[in-house]
Order: structure tokens, then C-alpha cells, then sequence
């Protein structure tokens, strides 16, 4: 059976005068994928970044905090005047891994960076910026990594990559959220998506059970906000 | 906290450029803005005091009227006078920071002149200056102003009493009618006269031999006292300048223009060194990923605040160094005092560069910040006592107490002079806790 890995438990943001998120809640259990999609504004980026440990909520708290939660934000957050494979040193040994030169070598393997290893990051193109960002995630064998617009940078072919990556890890029991503006890849690659608008969750579930009537996953979601007047 | 720090010279390094014209644009400005502190280009406020009573200040010397007022009036020229009662008031009012010198005419200056003058006397009259002696480029304009109007005062002075001297002279070559002593018969006069009696004496009367020998007097004297009179011209100092240094300490000359030549790169490097490395983490993402966990922000400000401290004692070592072996008569060990300001001082820099890129957030932002606050700082801290009104400089030494410029400054200039500087260091200690709290505070808001 699988097992609670992290939840909000009324999670509200305050910027000011502003809510960017409003009383949400959820749990995830060990190996699911969760996909968080909303329109711009609808405080995705906010949530990741509270469930990581980089932003406090103003009100409610996050449940069942691994020890270990692996964090891949939009922007790669690499420093681009060192290598790949110094970046990874660099944020092995922050992380304490017990051997950073090898695990360092396992994640130049698992992005398919080792020709580039000694390449300044700077220097690499979105995609391969992208998977280093996403290596650094991965340096401390997370039991949840968060990834905040993943596929963005990327062409289809490392999309597709990207996501066989991200399934592999689930399978292997990851808890992967990651938000996106492609509901069709929600559809595709989440078990379950949880939707917001305007700092509201509004929908929990399976991505079937959104669609209902309609054929098409898009649509069934802009008619989903519609309805409830957004 | 290690490897960030280890990171950072990483990056560093990888931007040589960039550490290059910062290195040499802040020692080109240190050495720019000693240069033009050297050089005093406004009035120094020096404590004056006149006791010379005021009947007095006008007088006759070898039949001219000397006016004093009129030498004081060409000192005023180039100094701020500022009117003390008496000497104890004057020196008061350069310790309160009122003035940055002081002047004194004594009162018996002008009877000790006309002594001089009439031979009367050795005494030569004088007048006292004294001058803050914490620094020698502070005072260095104020001296020269004073010292300049005195070798004035003698140069008139000597001229009149060259031409006194050379009237008594012709009284004593020619003869003439003296003031008070009347008619005065002249060695020339006083040899003919002998002559004339030895020539009527009988050719072996006892008394022409002596009295050739008196005559052959005169004339020699007579032909010296002649060759004598150009060297009148000579008498050049009349008036003695006597210079006391208050504070004085036993040290270097060196100390000051040291001070600054290491200041203003210390302080240049580590504050902009410190806010743009704290700003590049946040434009590079990896505040946020560094903060979860891997990282305090309390770490993140250390680490920044230690790599800018590093960088600028470096960056001042080796400036440091080459002053050295241009020349210096600093103390081994007060160069290592000096060290001990320079780093301490540097982590202090360090903080307040760390506060400012966490209020700027942006490296480009973080460095226009830096440099809009650090030349104001280096200005303002360069000014001396005396060269602002009291208020005025009560309200510098305030808004510079809030910076490390000025502590830095004296810190090493006391520290090169081999004096104690543990109340800089523990001020130097206040800010870096100060701009740690602030940089911290302004993180909150940073991510």
C-alpha cells in the first residue's frame, strides 16, 4: 500500500494585500505523479515553492515533509560560470551526499551529459540547461521532487525524454509534482491533477474524471474554469 | 558554507576582467583622491589669537609704519579665521574640532621687533602655530598657508630692517645727525680728522705713531663696514614661525596617505564584491535552492560578507606592499596592526556590500546602489576638522559614524602610528553586526 509522502493542509499565501493561495489542501502518496495546472496567476509556482521549503505559507502548513524533497524550478538554477559537472559537485557536497564524485558521474549519466561535462553551463542550450537543472534535483535521491514547468525550454524530443525520465522515477517510487501550462501533458503523464485558479484549488483528482462528457482534455479543462467563473 | 565560498572564487576567477578594472579603478581613485586631499582646496578654519594690544598693531620701523593688520588681513587671504580670546581658547576650539589649527601672537611680539630692530636685542619676536597632529595631509595645507604668510611678514620686514641697519651704518661711515644722539662724526670723517693731527704733530713727536695707528683703524674699518652693508640685505627671518603639534604621536609620515591609499580600494572592492555576489545567487535561481535546506541565509550572508572581507585585504595587501617598497619608514609592526584594522574593516565593507545587494536584489542595481552610497562615504569621510563649519562637521561625524570609511581610515592611520585602536575595531565590529542584522532583515523579501 502506498504511503503519505507530503500534503497541505490549508496552505494560504499572502503578498500583501494579494492571496496567492487560499485554505489548500491535499496529500500524495509514495510513486503518484501529480500534475498542478491552472491559468497564469493561479499560484502553481507559489505552492511548488512553499511545498520545497523556499517560501513559508502564511497560514496552514505542509504534512509529512520527506527529509529529502528535490527541487527543479522553472528557471535553471545553476550557475552558468561553471561547468555541468562542477555545478553537480558543488550542490553534492551541499547536499552531504556521501559520494559526490560518484554520484555526480550517475546523474552526468542519467541526463546524458557526460560529453558535456566539462562544459560552462552558460554556455549549453535550453534543453541541456534544463536536464543539469534537473540533475541538481535529483543529486540527493529525493523521495519528492517538485518541478515547476519542466518541459518548457524543451524541444519534443527532449520532452518525451524528459517525461520517460520523470515515469521511470515514479515507478521506482518518487512522488513527482510537476506544474505545466500543456494540460495535454497533464493528461498524458499525471495520475492526478490537482487544479487552480486564482489561489483556489478547484479540482483533485484523476485526469479521466475531468473530462467527463468532453473528448478533449483542453477543452473539458477551459470548461471546467468557466463554470466556476474563471 | 565552504564549498559556496570555494564556488565563489570559482566564478572569480573565471572573470578576470572584471576583477582587474575593479582592482585598479578603486587604487586609481584611492591614489586620486589622496593626491587632491594633499592638495586643500578650500580655507582651513585655524583658531586666531591676537594679543597684541591694539595700539600697538600700527609701528614705526627705520622711519616706515608697519601695519600688522595688514599681514593678518593677507593670512585671512588663505585661512578661516576663527577669533579665540586667549591661547587656551584657541587650542580648545582645534580639540573640539572647531578649528583644525591655531595661531598665536603674543603680545610682546612688536617690542621684540623694534628691539630687533634697533639692535637693542637678540630676541626676535614669534609667533606660535599649532596644529592637529593625527595626520600629516590634514594639517599639511594650514602650515603652508601660515608658514607662506610669515616668510611674507619677513621678507618686509627684513627689507625695512636692512634699510634701518644700512642708515645707522651711514652714520657710522659718514656721519650725520642721528635721532636722539644728535650729530654723529662718521669713521671716514673721524680718519681725516687724524690724519690732519698727526700731519701738524713735530715729525718725532711720540704720538704719531698711535695716532696713525687710530687713523689706519678708521680706514680699515670704514672700507669693511662698507663691503658690510650688502650682507644687510641678508637679515631674512626676522620673525620666527614656532610649530607645536597637539596629539602628537611618535610614528610615520607615511601613515596617513597609507591610510587612504588602502582605504578606498578596501572599501571599494568588499562592498561591491558583496553585493554583487549576494545579487548574482538570486539572478542565477540558486538563492532559492540554497536556502532549502542546504544553506542558512545567515550562512549565505556570512560566506558573502568573508569572500568580499578576503578579496579586499588582498586587494589592499597588495597595495600595501607596493607602498612598501616604494619607500616607507612604517614599523613591521604596525604594518601588522594596519593588517589587523584592514580586515576587521573589510568585514565590515563586506556586510554593508552584503546589505545593499540583498536591498537591490539585481548585480547591475546592486552596483549603481554601491557606488551611488560608497563615493559620498569616501567624500565625506575625507573631510579634516576645520574645513567644515562646527555644525556642519558635527553632523559629518555623525552620518560617517554609520559607515565604515571613517573608522577604517583612523583605524589605520592610528594602527601605522603605533597607536592603540581597539575603540576603531570594536566601532568596526558595531557595523559589521549592524549591516548583518540589515542584510538579514532585507533577505526576508529576497527569494
Amino acid at each position: 500500500m502506498s504511503s503519505t509522502t507530503l500534503g497541505a493542509e490549508r496552505v494560504t499565501k499572502r503578498f500583501g494585500a494579494r492571496e496567492a493561495l487560499r485554505e489548500v489542501s491535499f496529500q500524495a502518496t509514495s510513486g503518484e505523479r501529480l500534475a498542478i495546472i491552472g491559468p497564469n496567476g493561479a499560484g502553481k509556482t507559489t505552492l511548488l515553492s512553499i511545498l520545497s521549503g523556499v517560501q513559508e505559507p502564511s497560514a496552514g502548513r505542509v504534512t509529512h515533509p520527506p527529509e529529502i524533497i528535490g527541487w527543479v524550478p522553472q528557471q535553471a538554477a545553476v550557475y552558468g560560470k561553471l561547468s555541468v559537472a562542477e555545478n553537480l559537485r558543488l550542490f553534492a557536497r551541499l547536499e552531504r551526499c556521501s559520494d559526490v564524485e560518484g554520484t555526480v558521474d550517475r546523474m552526468l549519466s542519467l541526463t546524458g551529459l557526460h560529453e558535456r561535462a566539462d562544459d560552462e553551463v552558460g554556455k549549453l542550450s535550453g534543453g541541456n540547461k534544463q536536464r543539469v537543472n534537473i540533475a541538481v534535483g535529483l543529486l540527493g535521491d529525493p523521495d519528492v521532487l517538485l518541478l515547476d514547468e519542466p518541459s518548457t525550454a524543451l524541444d519534443p524530443r527532449q520532452r518525451e525524454l524528459l517525461w520517460e525520465f520523470i515515469s521511470s522515477l515514479a515507478e521506482g517510487g518518487t512522488t513527482v509534482f510537476f506544474s505545466t501550462h500543456n494540460v495535454g501533458e497533464a493528461e498524458r503523464y499525471a495520475d492526478r491533477v490537482l487544479v487552480l485558479a486564482d489561489g483556489e484549488l478547484l479540482y483533485d483528482g484523476p485526469p479521466r474524471e475531468l473530462i467527463g462528457a468532453e473528448r478533449d482534455f483542453e477543452a473539458a479543462f477551459v470548461r471546467f474554469l468557466h463554470e466556476r467563473g474563471h | 558554507m565552504r564549498w559556496l565560498f570555494l564556488k565563489d572564487l570559482q566564478i572569480l576567477r573565471r572573470s578576470p576582467l572584471l576583477l582587474v578594472v575593479l582592482v585598479v579603478y578603486s587604487l586609481a581613485l584611492g591614489v586620486a583622491v589622496g593626491l587632491s586631499r594633499g592638495s586643500g582646496p578650500t580655507k582651513p578654519r585655524v583658531a586666531v589669537v591676537n594679543q597684541i594690544p591694539q595700539a600697538e598693531r600700527k609701528f614705526d620701523l627705520g622711519g616706515e609704519t608697519i601695519d600688522i593688520n595688514t599681514y593678518a588681513r593677507q593670512l585671512f587671504d588663505a585661512i578661516d579665521p576663527v577669533p579665540a580670546k586667549s591661547p587656551a581658547d584657541a587650542l580648545a576650539k582645534v580639540r573640539d574640532g572647531d578649528a583644525i589649527g591655531a595661531l598665536v601672537v603674543p603680545a610682546d611680539f612688536v617690542s621684540k621687533l623694534r628691539g630687533f630692530a634697533n639692535f637693542t636685542s637678540n630676541e626676535r619676536p614669534s609667533v606660535t602655530f599649532y596644529y592637529e597632529g593625527d595626520n600629516p595631509l590634514k594639517s599639511r595645507y594650514v602650515r603652508s598657508a601660515v608658514t607662506s604668510r610669515v616668510a611674507d611678514l619677513n621678507r618686509a620686514l627684513s627689507e625695512k630692517l636692512a634699510a634701518q641697519a644700512s642708515k645707522y651704518l651711514d652714520y657710522v661711515l659718514h656721519g650725520g645727525d642721528v635721532p636722539l644722539l644728535g650729530q654723529v662724526l662718521g669713521l671716514e670723517k673721524a680718519e681725516q680728522i687724524l690724519r690732519q693731527v698727526q700731519d701738524r704733530l713735530p715729525g718725532k713727536d711720540a704720538q704719531r705713531g698711535p695716532l696713525g695707528q687710530v687713523a689706519d683703524f678708521a680706514h680699515v674699518a670704514a672700507v669693511n663696514l662698507a663691503l658690510a652693508k650688502p650682507l644687510l640685505g641678508t637679515i631674512g627671518r626676522p620673525v620666527q614661525a614656532d610649530e607645536r603639534i597637539l596629539n602628537a604621536s611618535a610614528g610615520s609620515d607615511d601613515a596617513y596617505t597609507f591610510a587612504i591609499a588602502l582605504s578606498i580600494p578596501l572599501m571599494f572592492v568588499c562592498v561591491l564584491l558583496g553585493a554583487g555576489l549576494l545579487a548574482l545567487e538570486r539572478e542565477e535561481n540558486a538563492f532559492g535552492r540554497l536556502v532549502r535546506g542546504l544553506v542558512s541565509r545567515t550562512g549565505i550572508i556570512a560566506e558573502k560578507t568573508a569572500i568580499a572581507a578576503t578579496l579586499g585585504t588582498v586587494a589592499a595587501g597588495l597595495t600595501l606592499a607596493v607602498l612598501v617598497a616604494t619607500g616607507s619608514d612604517v614599523a613591521a609592526k604596525d604594518l601588522l596592526a594596519g593588517l589587523v584594522v584592514v580586515v576587521v574593516g573589510g568585514l565590515a565593507f563586506g556586510a554593508l556590500g552584503v546589505a545593499l545587494g540583498a536591498a537591490a536584489r539585481e548585480v547591475r542595481a546592486a552596483s549603481l546602489l554601491a557606488v551611488l552610497v560608497l563615493l559620498p562615504i569616501a567624500v565625506i569621510g575625507l573631510i579634516p576638522v576645520g574645513l567644515a563649519s562646527p555644525h556642519l562637521y558635527d553632523a559629518i561625524r555623525i552620518v560617517s559614524g554609520f559607515f565604515p570609511f571613517r573608522a577604517v581610515l583612523n583605524g589605520i592611520d592610528e594602527a601605522l602610528r603605533g597607536q592603540g585602536m581597539a575603540e576603531r575595531l570594536l566601532h568596526l565590529a558595531g557595523l559589521l553586526a549592524g549591516y548583518g542584522v540589515l542584510a538579514r532583515l532585507a533577505l526576508r523579501r529576497f527569494g
